[in-house]
């Protein structure tokens, strides 16, 4: 649907070929092309500014390289610059390093997948890591969504902290920190409702849960189809609980996924995982290569970068 | 002559005081598009008409507003749409389709309410079968909305259960039937094609039905809300749009590249989680909202 980098770059440096360097006007023109290719990608426009400021800086005075087309080398300092942005290319592995039970609570808007994510958590933690894992529901707003979790647990093959009717978000928060104590879990997943930031009852609902449970990792769980609210939905949920990394679902969709680079750009949290579908099997682990020429609209940046 | 034309201009501006924007004013206007989806192509060409816009006073930052406002509103107006239900053929067959967690059931679930309220017979199909406890939550809605439901085992097929749907309603006079359809990704063929089944089968019982196929984007998208828009629209024959979950800080501007791009006009809008918080898309009014503006009493 829209245009690669490359496609967009390659007819403006038709005209340049055969030059040295590459002047500040030709980088000003390039970068245009960029501004344009990133707000198409869905990357939020504070994000797109604070990226072009530093993309300008590496890309002017740089030497073009006789055998490499101008275009494909402007791609490749973007894609560098991206991955840069993106975390660099390790990626950050899930901490589990607390006394037992470690909580890893998961937190977002409503209908971005918390519930599926924390399915696919707990089945990854269970069998390859061969953790005890016990999951709560803490959505007492969402209807059946207890069920919900109920169900994928017995899918998965882990604990599921029992449903009682009638209890508070908290109380069902310190419920099953109790259990999973006496129980001796290694891991309690607490899956809560979503919520808009701008409901105030809920979001400090959620940071309260935050102070009684402890978690040693807290994800802001969140749409990768997300367009420019990716900045502030993720600012205002790391303003009010103490986020440790960021999930983005529905990365089998079609979305370039801009969203995925604005978040960790304004909060600087890794982003631990992707998932990839809605079996309980397709949580990926993050890869900044992948999402970087994904943003791009560049399918075969590899190629490209191994020529640059 | 040229100049005392000129010279007109100059008096008719000098008497009713007009000024244009500044280039930082512009600037400004076309991030806060940008900021609301819109993207970057649309958010030019608007700007730049309103470069052309004069005001008593460019400083006045609501009647700028305004403008603005309005300039969006111009953009919509020709794609509002309406949903009648009731006003139609019986049983009236609904399709809700849409990408995953975008607001299908819920949606389903508001409308139903609203229907039962004015004395309309409604079934309820729980027509997602795929996904774990889906069945469940469309009963709690049907219970809320006091609405009849029909459901099968989750991993049933979902098409069989729509085919039977229609001919029960038919048979046992139904005004409307609600069908709830399980969340995909349109670029999944596959999942596509089983929603291609469901239409086919209901085409079986009823010729013209589905008589509605409500498309049901989420506000927070991006992008990606034209490449559903296109597919589901040109493959599930979408014949309305439902914006949901405004209520959020997300404004949900991607709907003025949708309306250039659609067939279907725009005709719910979501705003909460309860039974209440749906509402008839009123272009003005959404444009407004867009750029921080209350509707117009
Ligand atoms: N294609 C795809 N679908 C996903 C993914 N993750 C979740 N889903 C689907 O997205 C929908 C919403 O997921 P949930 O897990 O219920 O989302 P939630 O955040 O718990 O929703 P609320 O509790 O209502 O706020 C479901 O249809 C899931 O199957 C993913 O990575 N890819
Ligand atoms: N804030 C807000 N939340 C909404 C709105 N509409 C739906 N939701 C919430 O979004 C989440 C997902 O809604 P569902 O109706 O389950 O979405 P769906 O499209 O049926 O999801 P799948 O069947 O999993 O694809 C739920 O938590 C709903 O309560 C709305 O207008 N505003
Ligand atoms: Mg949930
Ligand atoms: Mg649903």
């Amino acid at each position: 649907m829209f245009d690669s980098l490359n496609e967009r770059l390659s007819g403006l440096f038709d005209r340049l070929s055969g030059r040295g360097v590459l002047s500040e006007k030709d980088v000003d023109e390039a970068l245009r092309e960029v501004r344009v290719a990133l707000l198409e990608a869905d990357v939020a426009l504070p994000v797109v500014r604070q990226f072009m400021t530093k993309a300008k800086e590496l890309a002017t005075g740089e030497e073009i390289i006789k055998a490499v087309k101008p275009a494909d080398q402007v791609v490749k300092i973007v894609y560098d610059g991206l991955i840069d942005m993106l975390g660099g290319e390790e990626p950050e592995p899930l901490n589990l390093n607390a006394v037992p039970p470690a909580v890893i609570m998961m937190a977002g808007l409503q209908g971005s997948g918390k519930t599926t994510t924390s399915a696919k958590l707990a089945l990854r933690l269970s069998k390859f890591d061969r953790k005890k894992v016990m999951m709560a529901s803490l959505d007492t707003r969402r209807p059946a969504a207890m069920e919900q979790l109920k169900l994928l647990a017995e899918q998965v093959g882990v604990d599921f902290l029992p449903i009682v009717a009638g209890q508070s978000a908290t109380d069902i928060a310190r419920r099953a920190l109790q259990a999973a104590k006496i129980q001796g879990f290694d891991v309690l997943i607490l899956d809560t409702a979503g919520r808009t930031t701008l409901d105030e009852a809920l979001m400090s609902e959620a940071a309260e849960i935050a102070r009684i449970a402890n978690p040693i990792e807290t994800f802001l769980v969140a749409d990768s189809l997300t367009g420019q609210d990716a900045v502030r939905t993720a600012t205002a949920f790391h303003e009010r609980l103490p986020l440790t990394g960021l999930i983005l679902t529905r990365a089998d969709g079609d979305a370039r996924g801009g969203a995925m680079l604005s978040m960790r750009a304004v909060t600087g949290l890794p982003i631990k995982f992707l998932g990839a579908g809605e079996k309980v099997e397709a949580l990926d682990v993050f890869d900044a290569r992948r999402v970087a020429g994904r943003i791009l609209g560049q399918g075969d940046i590899v190629a490209l970068v191994e020529k640059a | 002559s040229r100049t005392s034309q000129t010279l007109t201009e100059q008096v008719t501006q000098v008497f009713s005081q007009k000024e244009s924007l500044s280039d930082s004013d512009l600037e400004a206007l076309e991030d806060l598009l940008i900021e609301s989806d819109l993207g970057p192509q649309i958010s030019a060409n608007i700007s730049a008409k309103m470069a052309q816009a004069k005001f008593s006073s460019s400083k006045d930052s609501t009647a700028v507003r305004e403008a603005l406002a309005s300039a969006l509103a111009d953009e919509l107006v020709n794609h509002e749409g309406t949903f009648e239900p009731l006003g139609g053929p019986k049983p009236y067959i609904v399709l809700f389709v849409g990408v995953n967690g975008s607001g299908k059931t819920t949606t389903l679930g508001k409308i139903a309410a609203s229907l039962t309220a004015k004395g309309a017979k409604v079934l309820i199909v729980a027509g997602d079968t795929f996904r774990a406890a889906a069945v469940e939550q469309l009963k709690v809605w049907s219970e809320r909305a006091k609405a009849d439901f029909m459901g099968r085992k989750t991993g049933a097929d979902a098409a069989g259960l729509a085919y039977d749907s229609v001919v029960k309603a038919k048979e046992e006079g139904y005004d409307v039937v609600l069908i709830d359809t399980a969340g995909r990704l349109q670029n999944k063929q596959a999942l596509m094609d089983e929603l291609l089944k469901i239409v086919r089968v209901i085409k079986r019982v009823d010729p013209d039905a589905p008589h509605e196929t409500l498309l049901v984007l989420d506000a927070t998208v991006g992008r990606n809300a034209l490449s559903q828009e296109q597919i589901f629209g040109r493959q599930a024959f979408v014949s309305g749009l439902v914006m949901t979950k405004l209520d959020g800080t997300a404004r949900g501007g991607i709907l003025i590249p949708i309306a250039k791009a659609s067939d279907a006009p725009i005709k719910l809008i979501g705003v909460g989680e309860d039974i209440e918080d749906l509402h008839a898309f009123k272009a003005r009014d959404f444009a407004r909202s867009m750029v921080g503006l209350e509707p117009q009493a």
